[in-house]
């Protein structure tokens, strides 16, 4: 026999912590964490909340901070767009292609195991210090992976679906947009959600070695000077995008391509 | 050598594993390991229902039918078809909401929005409760009437074939052969329970081993 304790039920209730509000208590505690440290080591390599977000804020009025934010952002575009639509390509060929998988898996290996920096030097030394290297080098970065998460979905293609495709006579592009694209999208969220934070690391080092302007090179110079306010106010500034990029745009395109799941039966 | 009459509903009838479904996929065009001929016109419009309802789960009903519908198939084709087979209130829908049964009419729907020149059915209506199967399958003869089209039509129960059939195909396993090619003459909206239960027994006399389970 089951007896329902009625004294559980406001239990159960405080556990119902609305997400956002999780959210903005766990970002509180990193700041007053953050405040202590420096409160405590009271140095000038450890600049509290305070002192940098005061940076960023004069910094984005009178300083290049959003000039730079711009520059390094754009990178990051269009490196990712880049590297996901080769390597989802790519993935997608092989995927579907056992003998091309056999052929090019080889090289695969070799460039998911080439260090970022060797693919960064090299493409520098051997096409020069531009712009078109920089993104082309950080893209090459990414493709191998996105190849490799795109080509695991296009392997569990449902048959199925496949032969209904074929059954009823769809175009090719017809077919790729109604039937193989849709049984993809995990995948490619999991490829682009890994991507922009692969991405965005990866253009601060192109940045750092060979280009004039950016977070990177922001970065570098305030190395220099030993200005640790500056650095952790580029990263913080940086970091804030990316969680909006997060948030308002990966998101809601994520549950706007889901929305068929998950509706009750 | 199997000859398919125009706007006939044809059923091929054996046992689980006889090979119906794979010359289904033949005629379907899906399966080309075979030697042997399919004659069928070329460009010839082909609609398919499989044992799964088989449909996108990422479009709408509504879209899952657009999708194949053939050229010149207008929205108010699409609403009277969806009426026709109860789901007009389902288009909207996503598949993963529906029932079994209804996703089963929404294929039926399906296979016929592409005025298919030759209809296929795999087993339909297999894994419904009895009622709803006999449901779908009084449906699909309606939409069919309205709609005469050439129909092969695959299954292993008896009863669905006497009622479905003009010309039976009766097939047997290890290797796969015609036993026999049945017609049947009665308007199939005239075959009630007893007619059913007659052809039954006449058939069940004369090719015991088809029938003895089924």
């Amino acid at each position: 026999m089951s007896v329902i304790d009625a004294r559980e039920l406001p239990l159960r209730g405080t556990r119902t912590l609305s997400g956002p509000l999780v959210s903005v208590l766990s970002v509180a505690g990193f700041l007053l964490l953050w405040f202590v440290a420096a409160e405590l080591a009271q140095s000038r390599l450890l600049p509290g909340p305070g002192a940098v977000l005061q940076y960023i804020y004069h910094e984005a009025l009178h300083g290049d901070l959003l000039t730079e934010l711009g520059i390094t952002l754009w990178r990051v575009i269009a490196s990712f767009v880049i590297a996901m639509v080769v390597g989802s390509v790519i993935g997608l060929a092989m995927g579907e292609m056992p003998a091309l998988d056999r052929a090019l898996d080889p090289w695969l290996i070799v460039l998911l195991n080439l260090p970022a920096l060797v693919i960064i030097i090299l493409a520098y030394v051997w096409f020069g210090l531009n712009e078109a290297t920089a993104i082309g080098a950080v893209a090459l970065n990414k493709i191998p992976n996105t190849i490799v998460t795109v080509r695991e979905g296009a392997r569990a293609l449902d048959p199925g679906l496949d032969e209904m495709a074929r059954a009823y006579r769809l175009s090719p592009l017809s077919k790729l947009r109604n039937v193989t694209l849709p049984q993809l999208q995990p995948y490619f969220a999991a490829a682009s959600r890994s991507g922009l934070s692969l991405i965005w690391k990866i253009v601060l080092v192109v940045e750092l070695l060979g280009r004039p302007n950016g977070v990177g090179f922001e970065l570098h110079l305030n190395f220099q000077l030993f200005n640790v306010t500056a650095i952790l106010g580029y990263t913080l500034a940086f970091v804030t995008v990316m969680l909006a990029i997060e948030y308002l745009l990966v998101q809601p395109l994520e549950r706007h391509a889901t929305r068929w799941r998950n509706k009750p039966v | 050598m199997l000859d398919v009459k125009p706007e006939s509903m044809t059923v091929l009838m054996g046992p689980s594993g006889c090979g119906k479904t794979t010359l289904l996929r033949i005629i379907a065009g899906l399966d080309d390991r075979f030697t042997g001929t399919v004659s069928i016109p070329p460009d010839a419009r082909i609609g398919l229902m499989f044992q799964e309802p088989r449909l996108l789960p990422w479009r709408t009903v509504r879209q899952n039918i657009e999708l194949v519908a053939a050229p010149g198939f207008t929205a108010g084709d699409l609403e009277r078809l969806a009426d026709s087979v109860g789901i007009a209130d389902m288009l909207p829908r996503y598949p993963q909401e529906l029932s079994l049964g209804l996703a089963r009419r929404v294929a039926l729907a399906r296979a016929f929005a592409t005025k298919p020149d030759l209809l296929l059915l795999d087993e339909p209506f297999v894994s419904l409760d009895e009622r709803t199967a006999d449901r779908l399958r009084r449906l699909l003869l309606e939409v069919w009437k309205k709609r005469p089209t050439t129909a092969i039509l695959v299954t292993h129960n008896a009863r669905e074939a006497i009622l479905l059939a003009d010309q039976l195909v009766l097939l047997a396993p290890r290797p796969t052969h015609v036993v026999a090619v049945e017609t049947i003459d009665l308007p199939q909206g005239e075959r009630d329970a007893k007619a059913i239960d007659d052809i039954f027994a006449d058939l069940l006399r004369r090719y015991p081993a088809n029938f003895a389970t089924g």
